[in-house]
C-alpha cells in the first residue's frame, strides 16, 4: 500500500462513523421525550393522574412557550454570531406598553391617546414591531460601530428599555384594548405566531446567504471580513430582527393578557437564552439551529409545568431550573469536545 | 511498573541516576484517535545533550508523540522509558515535574502579568508570611537569564515582549523545571534570522548542559544547522533515524514522502500580458510609505523581506482590510478605491492570507461552508437564497480539481491537516475566478507534498492569465516562484529584482538595506 492509500483510507473510516451519527436536534428531542415520560411516572406514583394526557395542561405548556420561543429565534441567532441580547425581556416591555397604548378602546374611560382610540389592529402591530426593530438597529449599530462587547451594549439597551415602559405611562398599565388587537393572544393564536417565526428564521438561517454568513461570522469574524462579508452591515441585521421578534412578543404577550404593564417580559431574556443553549446553541458562536432552539424553549415549558404538576415547591423549582441550565452548557461542551477529534 | 512523579523526583534528588544508555526512550507506542491510526509501533530514542529533530509531513504522527511525551495523551499501548526507568504520564504537570517540557507552537503565556511570574507561576518564592517574595522571584529570574545568556527584564509585562522573546521566556520557564528533556515544536515560525540565531545559541548552550532537545520542524536547513540526529516520520509511522551529517535534503524528501519529488517548485515561464494591478504612492500612517508597483497578467510578483518589514501590511491594504492612508490603487489602468475586502472581491482580487487559523478558516464549520463563502457574494444566490446543488457541485468539482484529502465535504475543517485547510482556502478565492491574487506565505506549515502541489497552482493560475502576488519567508520559494521580486524593509521598498538576476545573497542585501 502507497502513503497516499494510507492517508486516503483514514479519513474514509471517520466518515462512515459520522455518518451514522445523529443530527443534534435528535439527542435534545430524546431528552425532552425523557423528561415527559418521567413526569408521568411520577405523576401516576405521587398524583394519582397522567402528566401527558391532559389537554389543558399541554395547551398552557406550549402557550406559555410561545412568547420565550419568539424571542429565542431571534436570540439564537444572536448568540450564533458569537453575541449575546440580554434586552430582548425590557424591549418586551417597552413594546407592549407602546403598541397597547395605540390599540385602546373609546370605551374605556382613561385611554392614553384620547384621541386614537379604536385605531385598526394593523397600527399598534407596526408601532409595536418599529419600536423593537428599532431597539434592536440601535443594539446592532452599538456593537458594530463603537466595538463594545454585545454584553455592555444590550445590558444598557436592557435597562433603558425597561425605564422607557414604566416612564411611558409613569408606571400606570394600560388597559380597554380592542378586541381585534386581544385576537392575537386568544386561543392557539400565540402558537401559530411562534410556529411561523421558527419556521421562517429556520429557514433563513439553513437555505439563505443572510444565514450562511450569520454562521460565517460567529465562525471567525476575522476570516468572515476578509471572505467580502460586510461584517457590521450584517450584525446590525441580526440584531435588529433580534428586536423585531422581541417587540413581536411584546405585542402577543399584551393581547395574551389584555393589558399592558411595565414589568413584563422581566427576565424573559434569561429564558431565551436557556432556550438556545438548551436547543445546543453554542454561547462560542458559529453553532445553532432553530429546530433545536424550539426543542429548548418546549423543555424549559414542561420542566415548568411539571413542577407544578408534582406541586413541587416554586422555590425549588427556579434552584432546579438553574441547575439544568447549567447542565445543558456542560453537556454541550462535551458534544464539543468529541465532535472535535484531534487528528494529529 | 510505572515510576509517580514523586518517586522519580526523589531518584533525581538523590542522585542516584540509573545509568542509561538513553535520555529517553520510547518503545512501540500505538495511540488511536476515531477513525485515525495516528501512530502505530512508534520507537524514538533520545541521547543525552543532543538535538534530535523529528522530521514528517502533517499527519504523520510527530505532534501526537510529543502530545504524548508531554503528558497531553495517553498512549494506547506502548511504553516511555526516562533514564531506563519506566514512566507513566498522565498530564502536561505530571512530564513537567519527571523533567520533560515542552514549548508549545501557541506560547502559552499570560500576557498581565511579569516575565518572572510567568517562569515562577506555581512555585512562587515566598515570604515569612506566605506572601510571593517579589524580590528574590526576580533574582531567581535574573540568575536564570544570566545562565541562559538572555538579555530580558524579569519585571516586564509578557503583552509587551515580541513573540521571539516570549519563546525566550518559555524556555526560561522549561529550563527552571531543571528538564532533562525539552520540546520544542516548529519553534523559529514566527522568528526573524536574526532570533532564529539567537535561538539556536541557546539552543547549542543547553545541549552542551546534557539536557536532549527534541525539536519538530518543516524546514531542511534548520535540520542541518541544529540538529546531531534525525527522526522521520510518515502516516503514523516511525521510518528511520540517521546523523544530519550522514544525508542529503533529498534523502530526508524521499524518507518524509516514500516518493521523489522530482522539482519543488514547477514555475513554467509564460508569455507576461499587460499590467493588471497599479499600485502607486501606496501609504499607511507608521506601518509602510510610498509603496508602488505594476502586476502584469502571467506575473508572479515575490515580495521579500523579514518578518514586520510590511509585506503583510501592504497586502492587507490592497486588499482593503486596512484601507491606505495615502496612495493610489489601478485596476487593468483605471483608478479604484478600495475601502473593504468586499470592494476589492468586486475588482477581481482575492486573498489567502498569512494566518489560516485566524483570518482564514472557519474552524468548526464544514469544508462547504468553508468554500462557498467568499463567492457568495455575487453568485450561486437567488432572491437571498443559496443555490445549494449548484454550489455543492461546484465546490465538489473545485475539491476534486484541488485533490483535497477529506472524506466528503461535510467533514470539519478544523479535522483537515494544514496542507488541506490550505487547499480549501484556495478553492474559496478560485471560486471567485479572481483576476488578482495575493498569497500571505502560501505554504507556512505545509508538508512537502501539499507544497509542491500549491506551487504548481500558482504556477497554472499564472499560465491562465491571472496576475500573482506572492509573499514568502522561505528563501527558495521566493526565487523558484517569482517572475519578479520586490523587497522590504522598515516598510520601505528596499530593490526590485528579476528572476534571472535574483539570489539569495542579492535578496538578503535588499531585506537588510
Amino acid at each position: 500500500m502507497t502513503s497516499e492509500q494510507a492517508i486516503a483510507k483514514a479519513p474514509a473510516q471517520s466518515s462512515s462513523k459520522q455518518g451514522r451519527r445523529w443530527p443534534p436536534e435528535v439527542s435534545i428531542l430524546l431528552v425532552l421525550i425523557g423528561i415527559a415520560l418521567i413526569y408521568e411516572v411520577l405523576g401516576w406514583i405521587f398524583v394519582g393522574q397522567s402528566f401527558l394526557m391532559n389537554q389543558q395542561r399541554l395547551t398552557i405548556i406550549i402557550l406559555q412557550v410561545s412568547v420565550i420561543g419568539i424571542i429565542a429565534v431571534g436570540v439564537t441567532q444572536v448568540i450564533i454570531t458569537g453575541g449575546i441580547d440580554l434586552s430582548s425581556g425590557s424591549v418586551v416591555g417597552m413594546t407592549a406598553m407602546i403598541a397597547a397604548s395605540f390599540a385602546q378602546a373609546s370605551t374605556w374611560a382613561r385611554p392614553v391617546y384620547p384621541s386614537l382610540t379604536d385605531l385598526p389592529f394593523i397600527i399598534p402591530l407596526i408601532i409595536g414591531l418599529g419600536i423593537g426593530l428599532l431597539a434592536g438597529i440601535v443594539n446592532g449599530a452599538l456593537i458594530a460601530q463603537t466595538k463594545i462587547p454585545p454584553f455592555i451594549a444590550t445590558l444598557g439597551m436592557m435597562v433603558s428599555a425597561r425605564g422607557v415602559a414604566k416612564w411611558y405611562t409613569k408606571g400606570s398599565p394600560v388597559s380597554g384594548l380592542t378586541d381585534q388587537f386581544n385576537f392575537i393572544g386568544t386561543g392557539i393564536w400565540p402558537v401559530v405566531v411562534f410556529l411561523v417565526v421558527a419556521f421562517i428564521f429556520h429557514i433563513a438561517l439553513r437555505y439563505t446567504r443572510y444565514g450562511k454568513f450569520t454562521y460565517a461570522i460567529g465562525a471567525n469574524v476575522q476570516a468572515a471580513r476578509v471572505s467580502g462579508i460586510n461584517v457590521e452591515r450584517h450584525l446590525v441585521k441580526v440584531y435588529a430582527i433580534a428586536g423585531l421578534l422581541a417587540g413581536l412578543a411584546g405585542i402577543v404577550t399584551a393581547a395574551r393578557a389584555q393589558t399592558a404593564q411595565s414589568g413584563m417580559g422581566v427576565t424573559y431574556e434569561l429564558d431565551a437564552i436557556a432556550a438556545a443553549v438548551i436547543g445546543g446553541t453554542s454561547l462560542t458562536g458559529g453553532v445553532g439551529r432553530i429546530t433545536g432552539t424550539v426543542i429548548g424553549a418546549i423543555i424549559l415549558g414542561v420542566m415548568i409545568s411539571g413542577f407544578t404538576f408534582l406541586r413541587v415547591d416554586a422555590y425549588y423549582q427556579e434552584i432546579i431550573k438553574g441547575v439544568i441550565i447549567v447542565a445543558a452548557v456542560v453537556v454541550d461542551v462535551y458534544r464539543q469536545k468529541k465532535e472535535k477529534f484531534e487528528a494529529e | 511498573m510505572a515510576v509517580s512523579p514523586t518517586t522519580m523526583a526523589a531518584v533525581r534528588a538523590s542522585g542516584a541516576v540509573p545509568k542509561a544508555e538513553y535520555l529517553l526512550n520510547v518503545e512501540n507506542i500505538r495511540k488511536e484517535f476515531p477513525g485515525v491510526l495516528a501512530l502505530d509501533d512508534v520507537s524514538f530514542r533520545l541521547k543525552r545533550g543532543t538535538v534530535h529533530a523529528l522530521m514528517g509531513e502533517n499527519g504523520a504522527g510527530k505532534s501526537t508523540l510529543m502530545k504524548i511525551l508531554a503528558g497531553i495523551y495517553v498512549p494506547d499501548q506502548g511504553e516511555v522509558f526516562l533514564k531506563g526507568l519506566p514512566i507513566r504520564l498522565k498530564s502536561p504537570l505530571d512530564a513537567l515535574e519527571n523533567g520533560i517540557a515542552m514549548i508549545h507552537q501557541e506560547l502559552n503565556l499570560m500576557p498581565f502579568m511579569t516575565v518572572a511570574e510567568n517562569i515562577w507561576i506555581r512555585r512562587e518564592p515566598q515570604n515569612m508570611f506566605g506572601f510571593v517574595d517579589h524580590g528574590k522571584m526576580f533574582e531567581m529570574t535574573a540568575d536564570l537569564f544570566k545562565r541562559l545568556n538572555i538579555a530580558l527584564d524579569p519585571e516586564a509585562q509578557v503583552r509587551d515582549l515580541s513573540v521571539a522573546n516570549r519563546q525566550m521566556v518559555e524556555i526560561a520557564k522549561a529550563v527552571s523545571y531543571e528538564s532533562d528533556v525539552l520540546i520544542m515544536d516548529e519553534p523559529t515560525s514566527a522568528l526573524t534570522e536574526r532570533e532564529v540565531e539567537h535561538l539556536f545559541e541557546i539552543i547549542r548552550s543547553l545541549r552542551t548542559q546534557g539536557i536532549g532537545i527534541v525539536y519538530i520542524t518543516h524546514k531542511m536547513n534548520e535540520l542541518f544547522e541544529i540538529a546531531d540526529e534525525f527522526s522521520v516520520f510518515r502516516d503514523g509511522r516511525y521510518i528511520g533515524t540517521h546523523a544530519s551529517t550522514d544525508v542529503t535534503r533529498d534523502d530526508i524528501i524521499k524518507m518524509m514522502v516514500g516518493r521523489e519529488i522530482t522539482q519543488m517548485f514547477p514555475k513554467e515561464i509564460v508569455p507576461i500580458g499587460d499590467v493588471v494591478l497599479s499600485v502607486k504612492d501606496l501609504s499607511l500612517k507608521n506601518v509602510f510609505s510610498s509603496v508602488s508597483f505594476d502586476v502584469r497578467a502571467g506575473e508572479i510578483l515575490g515580495i521579500a523581506g523579514l518578518v514586520g518589514s510590511g509585506r503583510s501590511n501592504v497586502a492587507e491594504t490592497i486588499f482593503g482590510v486596512t484601507p491606505a492612508t495615502t496612495g493610489s490603487i489601478a485596476i487593468n489602468g483605471k483608478p479604484v478605491a478600495i475601502g473593504s475586502p468586499n470592494q476589492a472581491i468586486q475588482h477581481g482580487m482575492a486573498f489567502i492570507t498569512e494566518d489560516r487559523k485566524e483570518t482564514g478558516c472557519l474552524l468548526i464549520l464544514d469544508v462547504l461552508e468553508n468554500m462557498q463563502i467568499a463567492v457568495l457574494q455575487d453568485r450561486f444566490v437567488k432572491f437571498g437564497f443559496v443555490a445549494e446543488k449548484e454550489i455543492s457541485a461546484a465546490c465538489k468539482v473545485m475539491s476534486d480539481k484541488l485533490r483535497v484529502k477529506t472524506p466528503n465535504l461535510q467533514e470539519r475543517v478544523e479535522n483537515l491537516s494544514g496542507g488541506n485547510q490550505q487547499k480549501v482556502l484556495i478553492g474559496r478565492w478560485l471560486l471567485t475566478n479572481p483576476k488578482i491574487l495575493i498569497l500571505d506565505e502560501p505554504t507556512r506549515g505545509i508538508d512537502v507534498g501539499a507544497k509542491a502541489e500549491i506551487h504548481r497552482l500558482v504556477s497554472e493560475l499564472a499560465k491562465q492569465g491571472v496576475a500573482v502576488i506572492m509573499i514568502s519567508s522561505e528563501m527558495p520559494e521566493v526565487l523558484g516562484m517569482s517572475d519578479r521580486i520586490m523587497v522590504m524593509h522598515e516598510g520601505r521598498v528596499t530593490g526590485f529584482l528579476d528572476r534571472a538576476e535574483a539570489t539569495q545573497v542579492k535578496v538578503m542585501e535588499l531585506a537588510s538595506k
